[in-house]
């Protein structure tokens, strides 16, 4: 591509910021934190992309997304380069994507609480319940409890708020 | 490209091997786990085991498109899952055992996913970069499912008299496997003394104390240390990686070079 007929850097994240997930519509690709870099080389556009799990099915469809819109913009010439660490991780998600998922009806991450195995169960134990306190995207409440923590796609669990009795994904951390 | 980042020290056999240990273990377990779909006794609990399957196979898909790559023959981690043959696979036999039912399937989860743990969260702080990152990624998956196998294990153990039963049967039955996980042999020496992986049986005081933990919350009884089998880790299976191969690898021997 004529250099002098590229599109700006500040462009392209504009463009990529209108790419949806395909599991959650409603927020962004940017929003997600998963686009960790856009670069020109020569006249090829470079977006890194960073797995959100190592198995998310949704990961191939997101890289055709990409390619898609960026194709409709008149960029041809696009390589996907994938990036593993740092990994990903829900504390990347930005503040607005975090409205949305709440307004869709799914419960944001709450950031640095990720999951580690044997050290939650001890706090769980040590305090009586949970460290989190996950609030009902629909009623607010925070009389909350889990159900699964694996939910619709892996990236969510499953909870149930025992006020207004609405089950409801919870965003977990990772 | 890719077999310019390893460090020029370590032996490329040894690590071919641990690749494909730490990858077939992954597929395996995770293809056992997959034939819970849509049969557990629960819905969220079918979700629960499906997520955990297909987290086992992402890991895969790493863990087997580097072994691919340091071996420099050209082969995707496709076509080391679907055109090896039982004696090429590497996993331990634990995780080729029958699913059993719901209980039997949780304890080997648990058992596996202490060691995939503390494996993991070793691995992601040592120096073979490929190897750290995967286990960077695949560490914070894993452990959502120690979570969740531990909390099953607990609650079905001291549940009824009824799964409190199964889940000792369970344990007497799977807890001979369990020794294969800190084996060790040259391959693993020869990478512990490059760096590259932990010392397998420096992951036994861990393993220990987590199990023993949930197990005395659960109340079941840790069996005794008794026979230990192996094999698996060089090649020696038991006949049931040959049904699962034989439904996993169906399509591709039927239709070679098929796609969709």
């Amino acid at each position: 591509m004529d250099p002098a007929l590229r599109p700006s850097i500040d462009e392209v994240w504009h463009w990529l910021a209108e790419v949806p997930d395909p599991e959650i519509p409603v927020i962004s690709l940017t929003d997600l934190g998963i686009i960790r870099d856009v670069v020109w080389r020569d006249d090829t556009l470079v977006v890194t992309v960073t797995p959100t799990y190592s198995g998310c099915p949704a990961t191939t469809i997101i890289n055709l997304d990409i390619e898609t819109a960026l194709a409709e913009k008149g960029l041809s010439k696009v390589r996907l380069e994938r990036q593993l660490s740092p990994a990903w991780t829900t504390d990347w998600i930005s503040a607005e994507g975090r409205e949305k998922l709440r307004d869709y009806g799914i419960a944001p991450p709450i950031d640095g609480t990720a999951a580690d195995g044997v050290l939650m169960k001890r706090v769980d134990r040590l305090s009586g319940r949970s460290n989190l306190t996950i609030a009902c995207p629909r009623c607010g409440s925070t009389n909350t409890e889990k159900i699964s923590q694996f939910g619709s796609t892996p990236c969510k669990a499953s909870y149930r708020c025992t006020d207004c009795l609405e089950p409801f994904d919870y965003f977990k951390c990772i | 490209m890719a077999t310019a980042a390893l460090e020029p020290a370590v032996d490329r056999a040894a690590l071919l091997e641990f690749l494909l240990r730490i990858g077939d273990n992954a597929l395996i377990l995770g293809h056992r786990v997959s034939e819970w779909c849509g049969h557990s006794p629960a819905l969220e609990e079918d979700i629960a085991l499906a997520n955990t399957a297909l987290d086992l196979i992402g890991q895969t898909q790493l863990w087997l498109g580097l072994a691919g790559e340091v071996e420099g023959k050209g082969r995707s981690a496709d076509d080391l899952a679907y055109l090896r043959d039982g004696y090429d696979f590497r996993n331990i036999l634990l995780v080729e055992r029958p699913n059993g039912d719901f209980g039997k399937t949780l304890m080997r989860q648990f058992l596996f996913d202490a060691w995939h743990y503390l494996l993991l969260k070793a691995l992601k702080g040592l120096t073979e970069k490929r190897i750290a990152e995967i286990a960077e990624k695949a560490f914070k998956e894993v452990s959502y499912h120690l979570d969740r196998s531990r909390d099953l294990v607990i609650r079905l153990g001291d549940g009824t008299a009824e799964s409190h039963r199964r889940m000792q049967e369970a344990l007497d039955d799977l807890w001979p496997y369990t020794g294969e996980m800190f084996a060790a042999d040259a391959v693993d020496a020869a990478l512990v003394e490059a760096g590259v992986i932990p010392e397998p049986q420096s992951l036994k005081a861990g393993w220990d104390e987590i199990v023993a933990e949930a197990l005395t919350e659960g109340t079941l009884k840790k069996p005794a240390d008794g026979y230990m089998h192996k094999g698996g880790r060089r090649g020696v299976h038991t006949e049931h990686l040959g049904f699962i191969l034989s439904e996993m690898q169906f399509l591709q021997r039927a239709y070679p070079g098929a796609t969709w």
